[in-house]
């Protein structure tokens, strides 16, 4: 019995060391953020100098301004342009549909590496020489497949008889499409907005291959790695993605809490 | 009303950004920048040699795979008992702590590495080890970097198994270890799959977390090669787009590879369990 | 009375609670060998709870579980002698049919020369000979649980436990699978355990019917015990069929029912008691009008397959019948009810038998911790711990904010011209009549006039037995 007690105690341990291990390195950076030294190692003193250099320093947010934007742009894109084409492929015959989902895994199973490679060689055979809208439209393409593959499930589940019910209560065929199919799959469609701006936001090597002298964060902290990076910046990065995810999470294990209190209450109410 | 009209503006889309710079990249792997057919290439990709005559490509090539296998295995290694240990915690606190497992892939992964880069530097400056610039450094920062990657297919498939499955071998006679490695494990292997693919594939063509954190004291990774090729000035596509070539053959025959193992074992030969 | 033969499996006083939610109160029962028992109950009841208990899936709260005599309560699941049929199957998917059903036999190491015949004997037993290569997902419902049955059965258990295991199946399936369990259940001499919600399954399959409810046993019995002599309302209402009727007891084989007096078969209950009867709709005769003392009207005729369940309105009270006569809606008609069809059962609700503390200066009797007004309190000197009776008829049901005793509704149920229901206070359950439906789990509370409280003396007042 002696066995039963000591589990937990590992278990905790092991779990807790896994978690010191992911969050450690990124927490230092943020304490050390309100350091008053450009030393790491050794606390110098609270300062709120890093934070003040970070919106000085027209580099960082020339970079902040062009990932966000790439973000935000190549996310609505990919969002409209997969939409549509989920909807238009889902309506295919069998074979053409294998075909062109097969294709549009391409992106995703491929690694970044050669589809960044693959799309700068394109742009250098066009002679497409803008850093920016080189960019924006390969974020589009990495961010296409995700949309695709969140909203086609939605879409298979979505039943038909639903689509062929607003026919019968007088919709034209957009009419239905727009207000009993789109609401329908909204939340596939929403679902795969928010994954293509997650990856536009965080995304490193297409950026860098296709790029050119335009840079994105990621870019910036791999050039300026070496020299040091302004602390300031992971807590920029890390705040805004650790509270949208735990509202997001601690939403959902709310809801389950309640759920489980409501069939608790069903059961003794029996 | 065609609804398949709605793919088109989709599908030139792919044809163009997708399909296209394929075909360039073979394009440039065989026809170099001008145009003429040639096969050195390839063969420079391959057995380039270096200042000493050594095969350094080849290297390169055996390098990566060696510190990809390395990263998926340590990652399996820590992976697999979290998610286990998760999965089997009550609904409510798995939900949270599982959370905090995955949050870190949603971070940038640039900044996590530099993050490491740091602690590194100033564990050194502290202890006087060196971390940094080493073999180890760029192992721990691959497994650092791909852990989540690991746990969450893992999680999800041993979080959605039946647990009358264990109850079953439970009844039928076997004890906690025969109900893990005969029921839990088999049943596991598609999650197993998908978390080494996840964590392989990024890890074989890794090259921002050697250059981070190994430095050019460590031998370069494929992906420093061809990152090299292309950066440098006047660019060498052809060299370049070989290897790139060769990396994507390689990684596409590792994934149909994996996925015909994963279809083997639930369907038809598998259950050689004895 | 029984053979003097120690019983397999014993159950002493088991209780089992989830954080406080009780699934098993002080559950005693025994199993004697090769026995074919059902727990049978609506879901909720506790039935499922008893079987994880016996494979040892969960641990008792309080109590005993021996077998053979020992205490088995401390032993893992896999070191028992007890195989489960899961209510989907838990056929592991990895595995083909002979695997699936070889693991036990594997896990104890047979050797290999055995295991072959072994599981082709079951393989046989089953109707699945040939499909041992075959995986788990190529099967249907059916096949799949014949595997599981198999693979339980393959490792020779004392006892065979079976949750729910035709529940998924289809009506026909269903009772071709219910044949074939029996037919095993002979042929190999294993004790079943078997857990169901479905009444008519429990009735044709089993040696000894175990009917629960909120994780208390209401009655044990032969499935002929059980049907033709209910011990409760509940068990009356959840078997089969039937009319159940507030009625009183005139005297041994006299009772008095919707107004009029019925000979019945059943004594010794007392006279003028207040007693719950049960008529089965098959017991009830139509007859022509000009022989019968009852006379009612046709309100509903739906022909059944086999009968036609017809509702005839008698005065204030509605039979159910099952006849296979054609009548009419809105024809007059007779019903007879010969003797032998009117099962008398004791009123086992408690009747209002309340402990409480009488005040006898202030002319108040505090009952679930809250006064009442008392009219009749000579004989009380002084503070005193009494028992208080009240009618059910007497209990009067207002809305909450009415009343100063207040508690939810736990059951309505209809009796032929009320409804009686039952409401949970802080310590009792009240029975109330009353001529309107309640909501299981509304609010409502409870008056009693000043008259109608009957105290007696908390030592003298032991509970009568017929």
């Amino acid at each position: 019995m002696v066995k039963r007690r000591i589990f937990p105690v590992l278990r905790g341990l092991f779990l807790g060391a896994m978690l010191l291990f992911l969050y450690a390195p990124i927490l230092m950076l943020i304490v050390y953020s309100f350091n008053d030294s450009k030393n790491l190692g050794t606390w110098q003193g609270f300062t709120l100098r890093w934070y003040a250099d970070l919106f000085l320093d027209r580099t960082i947010l020339r970079s902040l301004w062009v990932t966000v934007s790439i973000a935000g742009l190549s996310s609505v894109t990919a969002t409209v342009l997969g939409t549509a084409g989920a909807i238009g492929i889902h309506s295919m015959r069998k074979r053409a549909r294998g075909a062109i989902e097969g294709v549009s895994q391409l992106p995703m199973i491929n690694p970044d590496l050669v589809t960044g490679i693959s799309l700068m060689l394109l742009f250098v055979a066009v002679g497409l020489k803008d850093g920016y809208v080189r960019m924006l439209l390969a974020h589009i393409t990495f961010n296409l497949p995700y949309v695709i593959f969140s909203v086609m499930p939605r879409l298979r589940r979505s039943s038909n008889l639903l689509y062929e019910a607003a026919l019968d209560l007088g919709c034209t065929p957009a009419q239905a499409l727009w207000r009993v199919i789109i609401p329908d799959i909204w939340p596939g469609i929403l679902s795969g907005f928010i994954l293509a701006f997650t990856l536009s936001l965080d995304d490193f090597v297409i950026s860098l291959f296709v790029g050119k002298s335009v840079n994105n964060l990621s870019m910036y902290i791999f050039s300026s790695a070496k020299r040091g990076v302004n602390p300031a910046i992971s807590t920029l990065l890390f705040v805004p993605v650790v509270t949208l995810l735990l509202i997001v999470n601690l939403r959902a294990i709310r809801k389950e809490r309640e759920e489980e209190a409501q069939s608790r209450k069903v059961r003794r109410k029996r | 009303m065609k609804r398949r009209l709605f793919s088109y503006p989709y599908i030139v889309w792919m044809a163009i950004f997708i399909l296209a710079p394929m075909l360039f990249i073979v394009y440039y792997a065989f026809w170099g920048g001008d145009g003429s057919f040639s096969l050195s290439y390839l063969r420079d990709a391959l057995f380039a040699r270096d200042i000493e005559g050594n095969l350094a490509n080849l290297r390169s090539f055996g390098h990566s795979g060696i510190v990809a296998i390395e990263t998926t295995g340590i990652c399996l290694l820590l992976g697999y008992p979290i998610a286990y240990l998760l999965s089997r915690m009550k609904r409510s606190m798995a939900a949270f702590v599982s959370t905090l497992f995955v949050v870190p892939m949603w971070m940038n992964f640039l900044l996590r590495t530099y993050a490491l880069r740091s602690i590194f530097l100033s564990l050194e400056s502290a202890t006087g080890i060196q971390i940094l610039d080493t073999q180890a450094a760029v192992l721990i920062g691959m497994v650092y970097d791909f852990l989540p990657f690991m746990i969450l297919p893992l999680y999800t498939i041993l979080q959605k198994m039946d647990k009358s499955y264990m109850e079953a071998a439970q009844d039928l006679g076997a004890n906690p270890a025969q109900t893990f490695t005969k029921v839990v494990l088999p049943l596991s292997v598609p999650g197993i799959v998908s978390g080494i693919t996840m964590v392989f594939v990024p890890s074989v063509t890794a090259f921002a977390v050697s250059q981070l954190l190994g430095g050019r004291k460590t031998p370069p990774l494929i992906g420093d090669l061809i990152h090299r090729r292309f950066m440098s000035d006047p660019p060498m596509y052809g060299v370049g787009s070989a290897l790139s070539l060769i990396l994507m053959v390689f990684v596409l025959a590792s994934m149909v590879l994996m996925r015909v193992f994963d279809k083997d074992s639930p369907n038809e030969k598998g259950g050689k369990l004895w | 009375m029984e053979a003097k033969k120690t019983p397999l499996i014993r159950l002493i006083d088991v209780s089992k609670d989830y954080d406080g939610d009780v699934a098993l109160e002080k559950v005693s029962l025994y199993i004697r060998d090769g026995e074919f028992l059902t727990l049978l109950g609506p879901s909720g009841c506790g039935k499922t709870t008893m079987l994880r208990l016996i494979a040892g899936f969960i641990m008792p709260s309080s109590g005993r579980i021996e077998m053979d005599g020992q205490d088995i309560a401390k032993i893992p699941p896999h070191r028992r002698a007890v195989n489960t049929v899961f209510q989907k199957y838990a056929l592991f998917p990895h595995l083909n049919v002979f695997d699936n059903i070889a693991f036990g036999l594997k896990i104890k190491k047979v050797p290999k020369a055995e295991i072959v015949p072994r599981v082709e004997r079951m393989l046989q037993l089953v109707n699945l000979e040939g499909y041992g290569k075959r995986y788990v997902d190529q099967l249907s419902g059916g096949q799949q649980q014949r595997v599981a049955i198999a693979r339980a059965l393959v490792n020779e258990p004392k006892i065979l436990l079976l949750d729910e295991p035709l529940g998924a199946l289809d009506l026909k399936l269903r009772q071709e699978m219910q044949h074939e369990l029996k037919r095993m259940q002979k042929q190999l001499g294993i004790t079943f355990i078997y857990v169901t919600h479905d009444q008519e399954e429990a009735l044709t399959m089993s040696d000894i019917i175990v009917v629960m409810k909120d994780g208390v046993i209401q009655q044990i019995g032969t499935p002929t015990d059980i049907y033709n002599e209910p011990k409760n309302v509940f068990v009356a209402d959840f078997i089969g069929e039937s009319n159940i009727v507030a009625a009183l007891m005139l005297d041994d084989y006299r009772l008095r029912m919707n107004g009029t007096s019925y000979r019945c078969v059943d004594k010794g209950f007392g006279k003028n008691t207040e007693v719950d009867v049960v008529v089965r709709p098959e017991d009830i005769d139509i007859v022509p009008s000009e022989r019968a003392r009852v006379m009612g009207v046709v309100q509903s005729a739906l022909f059944m397959g086999v009968h036609y369940e017809v509702l005839v309105q008698c005065g204030d009270y509605e039979w159910t019948v099952h006849t296979t006569d054609k009548v009419q809606p809105g024809a007059q008609v007779g019903i007879h009810i010969p003797p032998e069809a009117i099962h008398v059962m004791k009123k086992t609700r408690n009747n209002n038998i309340f402990d409480c503390e009488v005040y006898p200066d202030d002319n108040e009797v505090y009952i679930d911790e809250v006064a009442f007004d008392c009219v009749s309190v000579e004989g009380f000197e002084g503070k005193e711990a009494a028992i208080v009776q009240i009618n059910p008829a007497d209990v009067q049901l207002v809305s909450p904010q009415d009343a100063k005793l207040t508690g939810a509704c736990k059951a309505c149920l209809f009796l032929g011209t009320h409804y009686e229901v039952t409401v949970s206070c802080a310590e009792n359950d009240w029975i109330a009549y009353a001529p309107d439906l309640y909501e299981d789990g509304e609010e409502v509370g409870i008056l009693v006039d000043a008259d109608k409280l009957h105290l007696s003396h908390a030592e003298k007042d032991a509970e009568e037995e017929p």
